[in-house]
């Protein structure tokens, strides 16, 4: 008993070292910009750097948009193959592991071919095409966590049964997807959106190649630039994205209960 | 009475199995009818044809001389209740009962009102905020069933809306069920495989065996004159005497060595050829009694004692009887091993 807790406690210790020692040590050098004693003047010199909140703010704004196409175009999804086409299943699982096999640089230049000013759908012609390419392209990305977030929403509901009941009580098929089963899975729709959220942050590859103000590209300009920035800017995304994954969790607990009595 | 319900010549197939094989029937307005029959024979595709959850292979379905084989469920204004509740877990009791006010875009007073008068008739006053997972199955149930008919449907259909319950909860809620069905008149059709709960609370019952109709009629038409050897076999409890022809000039059979002479035999019955004689356990009765035409001997093999009644099975020589007699305070029920007579009526015998 006690011999099997040490060897535990070891594993634990080595695995928390692992992670925990270079974040450590990231921070601390994030507070030595001033010579002699720890200061904050890095993270004072990131906040108040103009650029940091136009590329922040942009791709923040990237980011809730990729949400909610991501939600638009994957719930339904989702829904219909439960619903009325379950032998589509294996195949959609399989579609939405794609965004993990192909790497993002094959995307961004099957999309620069495709979309490029001379095309006939010139999505990179102008910004604003630019930035909705940018969004479907993260939709992409964050398609595998979405879709198996939702999925798992769906699981934990009576999709047919609940959709049924609404059915007869009168209700359209938007009706049904918004009143019932979108609340039903919203913390798992929810936590879908925070994990494309933390990858749209810090997302560099596509938004370079498309030139984009995101933070992606910032973030590696500042690294490649500065001293003691890149690792206030590192913390500050490890908070960002600890955040959002602890956000998951804390919504969990709201999730809408069943219960199958019999008495 | 007004037809209200019709259906015709209802066909569904799935693939290469058909599972309703061109039902027939009509249902009048404020009736509760029941669609009996053993797991598997087509009840619930035929409740969900009528709810437009399927589409019938051939067919019509006629609601209120309106013809809606082909209407969307949303457009059909039926209610429903499921044997799983199916209450939406994400709305209150309140918000689950007024969800199909809400839809057809009742003002929200009128609705706070119609929801407050549904608990007062489901016996749930005051549980508006409760939500369904801090409720009882039964109470579930019961909200379930107030959503269905809030918005004043036009017929409500209820599939096995009973199996998820335990026994007691059970019976106090089908009794429920009926009265206030009797209470709004609203015309019900009721889906269950349990012969007791669709004879006990329905006006007429429908009896399906593999996609067919075999009977449909009033309770005690279905018992007492069941159409077919499945539906006497089916609803309640039947007994088989395996038996020959004796005598057939003289109507005459032999059960295990005792002659008994029957009004009459179907025709074409040979001597010595096999017969099925079949009699509910009610009929037949302990001793001699009056009105009893035929006394059978044997030895009683079991003795089952159920509060009022009493069932007794008894062993003529290979064919055994059940009986049921009433729990009489006075005098002993019979104990196994005792040799018996018993006696029944020639015309309470059913050959089918
Ligand atoms: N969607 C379906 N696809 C294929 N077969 C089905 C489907 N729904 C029901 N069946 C089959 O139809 C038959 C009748 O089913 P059902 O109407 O549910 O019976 P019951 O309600 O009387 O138990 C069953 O054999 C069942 O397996
Ligand atoms: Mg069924």
């Amino acid at each position: 008993m006690k011999q099997s807790r040490f060897w535990a406690w070891l594993v634990f210790g080595i695995g928390a070292a692992y992670f925990l020692i270079p974040l450590i040590a990231t921070f601390e050098f994030s507070l030595r910009m001033r010579r002699g004693y720890y200061s904050f003047d890095s993270y004072a010199s990131v906040f108040s750097d103009p650029k940091f909140q136009q590329t922040f703010t942009y791709s923040a704004v990237i980011g809730l948009l990729s949400i909610i196409v991501g939600i638009l175009v994957v719930v339904p999804a989702v829904y219909f193959v439960r619903l009325r086409m379950a032998w589509l299943r294996p195949y959609v699982e399989f579609l939405t592991l794609l965004p993990l096999i192909i790497p993002a640089i094959i995307l961004v230049y099957g999309y620069i071919r495709l979309y490029n000013s001379s095309s006939i759908i010139p999505f990179t012609g102008s910004a604003v095409g630019t930035d909705i390419l940018l969004t479907f392209a993260y939709v992409t990305l964050a398609l595998p966590y979405m879709y198996r977030a939702v999925d798992t929403g769906m699981r934990t509901i009576d999709v047919q049964t609940l959709t049924e009941a609404a059915q007869i009580a009168g209700a359209s098929t938007p009706q049904i997807i918004g009143r019932i089963i979108l609340p039903n899975i919203l913390v798992a729709v929810l936590s879908g959106a925070f994990l494309t959220f933390a990858i749209v942050i810090g997302e560099f590859t596509i938004a370079s190649l498309l030139n984009r103000p995101a933070f992606g590209p910032y973030l590696q300009n500042i690294g490649a630039n500065r001293a003691y920035e890149p690792a206030a800017l590192a913390i500050i995304s490890f908070i960002i994205t600890w955040g959002a994954m602890s956000m998951i969790n804390l919504l969990s607990r709201f999730a809408p209960r069943t219960s199958a009595r019999t008495d | 009475m007004a037809e209200f319900l019709r259906v015709d010549n209802l066909v569904k197939s799935f693939g290469t199995t058909t599972v309703v094989k061109g039902v027939n029937f009509t249902f009048n307005k404020g009736e509760f009818v029941s669609l009996l029959g053993p797991s598997g024979c087509g009840k619930t595709t035929i409740l969900r044809m009528i709810a437009g959850f399927e589409n019938p292979t051939s067919g019509s379905i006629t609601v209120d001389g309106q013809d809606i084989t082909h209407l969307k469920p949303n457009q059909r204004q039926l209610g429903m209740v499921f044997q799983a509740y199916a209450l939406f877990p994400n709305l209150n009791v309140g918000d689950n009962i007024a969800f199909g006010l809400k839809i057809a875009g009742m003002p929200a007073e009128q609705r706070r009102a119609r929801v407050e008068e549904m608990l007062k008739l489901i016996g749930l006053p005051g549980f508006e905020k409760r939500y369904p997972y801090e409720m009882s199955g039964g109470q579930q149930q019961r909200v379930a069933l107030a959503r269905a008919i809030a918005p004043r449907p036009r017929m409500l259909l209820l599939d096995e809306p009973l199996s998820a319950l335990d026994a007691k909860i059970r019976v106090s809620l089908r009794e429920e069920i009926r009265a206030i069905q009797l209470d709004l008149g609203i015309t019900t059709i009721f889906v269950t495989h349990d012969q007791e709960e669709a004879l006990s609370i329905s006006d007429r019952v429908v009896v399906m065996n593999a996609g067919n109709i075999d009977q449909l009629g009033a309770p005690h038409e279905i018992y007492n004159k069941p159409a077919t050897r499945f539906v006497a076999t089916f609803v309640g409890h039947l007994n088989t005497i395996e038996a020959t022809v004796a005598s057939a000039a003289n109507h005459q059979v032999n059960i295990d060595g005792q002659t008994v002479t029957l009004p009459s035999l179907p025709s074409g019955a040979k001597d010595n050829a096999p017969i099925s004689l079949t009699l509910r356990p009610e009929v037949l009765s302990v001793g001699e009694r009056a009105g009893s035409d035929i006394a059978l001997t044997g030895t009683v093999s079991d003795v089952t004692f159920l509060g009022s009644v009493i069932r007794v099975r008894v062993a003529l020589g290979k064919n055994i009887i059940s009986l049921d007699t009433f729990n009489d305070q006075r005098t002993a029920p019979p104990a196994r091993g005792d040799a018996i007579t018993v006696s029944l009526a020639s015309k309470d015998l059913l050959i089918l």
